[in-house]
């Protein structure tokens, strides 16, 4: 293979699996959906087994969060140093997200808390609902562009040496643009939809319980696919941008569509896979004692997500376009990291599969049988 | 950017703060996770309940600090990104590899394992959960090596070669990225003086229960492990704790230099074990003396950097110079700092040069730039700076941190001497109220060492980022000072806040563990 085309590969690949990790994060963001329904209820038994329902996999989301930041970080650097150093606070208000809830699970409950239960719950609430309307928002510039520029002879000004330069909102711009809010509250929602989903698979705490996550998966569900059309329908209508080189774009009208037609298996993925969270959402709704709905959700969401990272950043498009100087946009291919070090890590990555083996095994044996109030108050780590 | 230094300072405070932070927690987990390992591997082996009820007990403050690990963990993370943005560019072709393989290989593998340790105590047969634990306490080790080996390449940067298209650098050769002598020195040091940190908290908590006259014979089993993980921590620290000098002598010598306060060097040159820095020492000046008292070990630095009595240790002065002697006293001119100033500013010029001819498609002055390049890139980040003083660390913090965390480590070792001959032989000695206090003051002590070593290695490294190569001014994000001086602030009190969270629960555990609390576990 020359090398042009293999590094053309390995970019492809590692913005494959960039997208992998995106689409098991929004997955995973039950974890968070769920918790922003803990105050929903008035009973303590009830938001102790939400809690101790999702508490065993908060650390597999911040896990892939972690891994995310991580392979984005080491395949496409010129991102990292971009949209983290440009969106500041953006991202800090993510990352208090994630703190607030790594902590929140293990103290809430535990001998000695100087604060209280309630104000960790408040955290939990907060850090779930935050963090996945944030995290909406920050995958939305993906689509609809980022206030940027991107200046490498920068590195040798003495007095403002930064590469990467954003305008002065410093993420605030982003948080506050209602475009983004659209994917924000998307994800928020969806995340919830399937919090409730995950309850109803995951405890087992008699018909009331139940029939209240039933209703939360009904509620949810809509306004998730109210605002998941409202997303659609701006991205398929959006005006895009065409790489024609490394650093030089011109603007198509329909980018995305265009990108949804011309990679024809991606339209296929996506429809199958919001075919597959439209089931789910109904059945779990209109049966009485539906439990799986859980995972045809989370695989529809994984699938969806998954061709929605593939429209951003395949087909000569860049993922990352910048408002502020269209020639600073980023693409998989001028903000890699190079052939050398996407080979060692493509090496690494064949661990991949085993590594989502023993997830998979752990998860599958943690979740045999449905978590119990019993269960719950008799085990010494319980949160 | 007119409030660059500014905005650099908070900065810089920022990340101190959040690896200190960090590094509060971090030994405790890795050690911990050890000592879990091998009480869980004692319990399944002997099948006694006090082995279940000491791997418990163990294990859920393991649990608690692990939380706030994590936490503080995904900040610094992120913090290379959001306040350091050109250094991730510049180095993250060879950065991002270490991180990356760290989330996919032991990111997973601890969150994975770590739930099935704490809620799989039912739902897993002995022998699986027991390979949990240890593949948790082995996740928790690995998270370590990936990110020890990336703060080693900035402090020894190998493998790697300057790419000016693209302006950064490229990583050339993985094994040597891997495998130099810091990254080895490094992780090992940070892993077994983790080991030692964990040993001596559960020996000082163990200490209190005796203190109290509870849990004793609990107590006594844990000081046990604990004197054993904890003895063979402090011995690795201290060993390659001299790797780590050999290396800093030879790739660090101006980090050596201020760990010793040593302006002036010699052949020969004496070990400063016990002295009080003089304030009005400068680097440049000849006249005052750097101490204002000290006791010293003869022959003893240049032994420790190069393991031969009568070699030459530059000072701080001498670096400046360039001045370097023969062990027969001959005078060798090596390169003077003033030079290495002209040279990475040529190498800016150079840089310049190659871009401006890119642009204009000149393929011999694109040639011609290059090689001027490629000369003068070993100085690079000297261009940034505008007098040979700006390459000095701060002297004071280095010297002091370096002393503090060296006595330390010498009382550790004396500590876990005494902890493993009295809890075998002579456990009465254990008992004893002075014992059980000294234990107890001891975990304050170790985690000074453990801090006082990060800002040793840390603060030593200024003005670097990356050593010789990007000074810590040019790394930066284009962010405005109010923005980072709020974050800070922000940070501090959360974390703060989450610290007495965390020492509020952990002491409540520790106080109310009790009989009963080991019968329900018997029992359930």
């Amino acid at each position: 293979m020359e090398a042009d085309h293999m590094t053309f590969f390995l970019q492809e690949y590692w913005w494959f699996l960039i997208s992998v990790l995106g689409a098991l994060l929004v997955f995973l963001l039950f974890v968070q959906g769920g918790q922003s329904m803990l105050m929903c209820t008035r009973s303590a038994d009830d938001r102790n087994l939400m809690v101790n329902s999702i508490g065993t996999k908060w650390e597999l989301t911040f896990t892939t969060l972690v891994v995310f930041g991580g392979a984005f970080f080491a395949s496409f650097p010129l991102f990292y140093s971009t949209s983290f150093g440009g969106a500041y606070w953006l991202w800090i208000l993510i990352l208090f997200t994630f703190v607030a809830q790594a902590v929140s699970y293990q103290y809430r409950r535990k001998k000695g808390n100087l604060y209280g239960t309630r104000f960790f719950d408040i955290l939990l609430v907060l850090s779930g609902a935050f963090g996945c309307f944030l995290l909406g928002v920050a995958v939305s510039m993906m689509f609809f562009g980022a206030d940027f520029r991107v200046s490498m002879g920068n590195i040798l000004d003495p007095g403002s040496p930064v590469i990467s330069q954003w305008g002065d909102g410093h993420g605030w711009e982003a948080i506050f643009c209602w475009r983004n809010w659209i994917l924000g509250f998307a994800v928020l929602f969806l995340a919830r939809t399937q919090g409730a989903l995950y309850f109803m698979n995951n405890i087992q705490a008699g018909d009331r319980f139940f029939d209240i996550c039933r209703r939360r998966v009904l509620v949810n569900g809509v306004i998730f696919v109210v605002f998941f059309l409202v997303f659609v329908g701006m991205l398929l209508t959006a005006t895009g941008l065409q790489s024609t080189g490394l650093h030089t774009f011109e603007p198509v009208p329909y980018k995305y569509f265009q990108n949804y037609v011309e990679m024809w298996w991606c339209l296929v993925i996506f429809l199958i896979g919001v075919a597959m969270v439209l089931y789910a959402v109904g059945k779990s709704v209109f049966l009485k004692h539906y439990t799986k709905g859980i995972w045809w959700s989370g695989v529809g969401t994984v699938l969806v997500v998954l061709t929605l990272f593939w429209v951003a950043g395949y087909n000569n498009t860049p993922y990352y376009p910048s408002l502020a100087d269209t020639a600073s946009s980023l693409t998989i291919a001028n903000s890699s990291s190079t052939q050398f070090t996407l080979k060692v890590m493509s090496i690494v990555s064949i661990l991949v599969p085993f590594v989502v083996a023993y997830i998979a095994y752990v998860w599958y044996k943690m979740n045999a049988r449905p978590l119990t109030p019993s269960e719950m108050e008799s085990d010494h780590h319980s949160y | 950017m007119d409030d660059l230094f500014t905005v650099v300072d908070w900065s810089r405070w920022q990340f101190a703060l959040t690896a200190m932070y960090h590094w509060l927690f971090v030994p405790l987990t890795i050690g911990l996770a050890l000592i879990v390992a091998i009480m869980e591997s004692i319990y399944v082996k002997t099948g006694k309940v006090k082995c279940l009820a000491m791997t418990k007990f163990w294990m859920l403050l393991f649990g608690i600090n692990f939380a706030i690990g994590v936490a503080t963990g995904i900040i610094l993370e992120f913090e290379f990104g959001t306040n350091w943005s050109n250094y991730s560019w510049f180095v993250g072709d060879i950065f991002g590899a270490p991180l990356a393989i760290e989330g996919i290989v032991a990111f997973f593998m601890e969150s994975t394992f770590i739930a099935v340790m704490f809620f799989g105590w039912k739902k897993f047969s002995p022998g699986f959960h027991l390979a949990a634990t240890w593949l948790t306490a082995a996740g928790t080790a690995l998270s370590a090596l990936w990110i020890l080996v990336a703060n080693a390449w900035m402090q020894q940067p190998v493998g790697m070669e300057f790419d000016p298209a693209q302006m950064r650098n490229v990583m050339s050769d993985f094994v040597a990225v891997v495998t130099s002598g810091t990254a080895v020195a490094k992780f090992t040091h940070t892993v077994a003086s983790a080991w030692t940190l964990a040993g001596v908290f559960v020996i000082g908590v163990s200490s209190w229960w005796i203190l109290r006259r509870r849990n004793v014979e609990l107590a006594l089993d844990s000081i046990k492990v604990a004197s054993w993980v904890g003895g063979a921590g402090i011995l690795v620290t201290l060993a390659t704790g001299d790797m780590s000098a050999v290396n800093v002598a030879k790739y660090q010598p101006m980090k050596l230099a201020a760990m010793e306060g040593l302006y002036r060097g010699s052949c020969g040159q004496e070990l400063v074990g016990v002295a009080l820095l003089n304030p009005d020492k400068k680097a440049g000046d000849d006249i005052e003396d750097p101490y204002l008292f000290d006791i010293s070990i003869p022959y003893g630095l240049s032994f420790l950097a190069n393991h031969d009595f009568n070699s030459f240790v530059p000072g701080i002065n001498d670096l400046i110079d360039g001045i370097e002697l023969t062990t027969e006293g001959d005078t060798i001119r090596t390169v003077s700092y003033a030079e290495r100033i002209a040279r990475g500013r040529e190498a800016h010029e150079a840089l310049r040069a190659y871009d401006a001819a890119i642009v204009a498609g000149d393929e011999v002055a694109k040639e011609s730039a290059l090689a001027n390049l490629k000369v003068n890139y070993p100085y690079f980040g000297y261009g940034y700076l505008d007098s040979p003083e700006e390459a000095v660390p701060p002297v004071g913090m280095t010297f002091y941190a370096f002393r503090i965390m060296v006595m330390a480590g010498g009382y550790l070792l004396l500590l876990f001497v005494y902890a493993f001959i009295a809890s075998y032989w002579r456990p009465k000695w254990l008992q004893h109220k002075v014992s059980c206090v000294i234990a107890m003051l001891s975990i304050a002590i170790v985690w000074i060492c453990s801090q006082a070593g990060w800002i040793t290695a840390e603060v030593g490294r200024q003005p670097w980022v990356i050593q010789d190569i990007l000074p810590t001014r040019a790394a930066i994000s284009d962010i405005a000072a109010s923005s980072v001086i709020t974050t800070f602030i922000m940070f501090a009190v959360v974390f703060t806040v989450l610290l007495v969270a965390e020492m509020s629960i952990m002491a409540t555990q520790i106080n109310k563990y009790s009989k009963e609390d080991i019968n329900k576990i018997a029992n359930s």
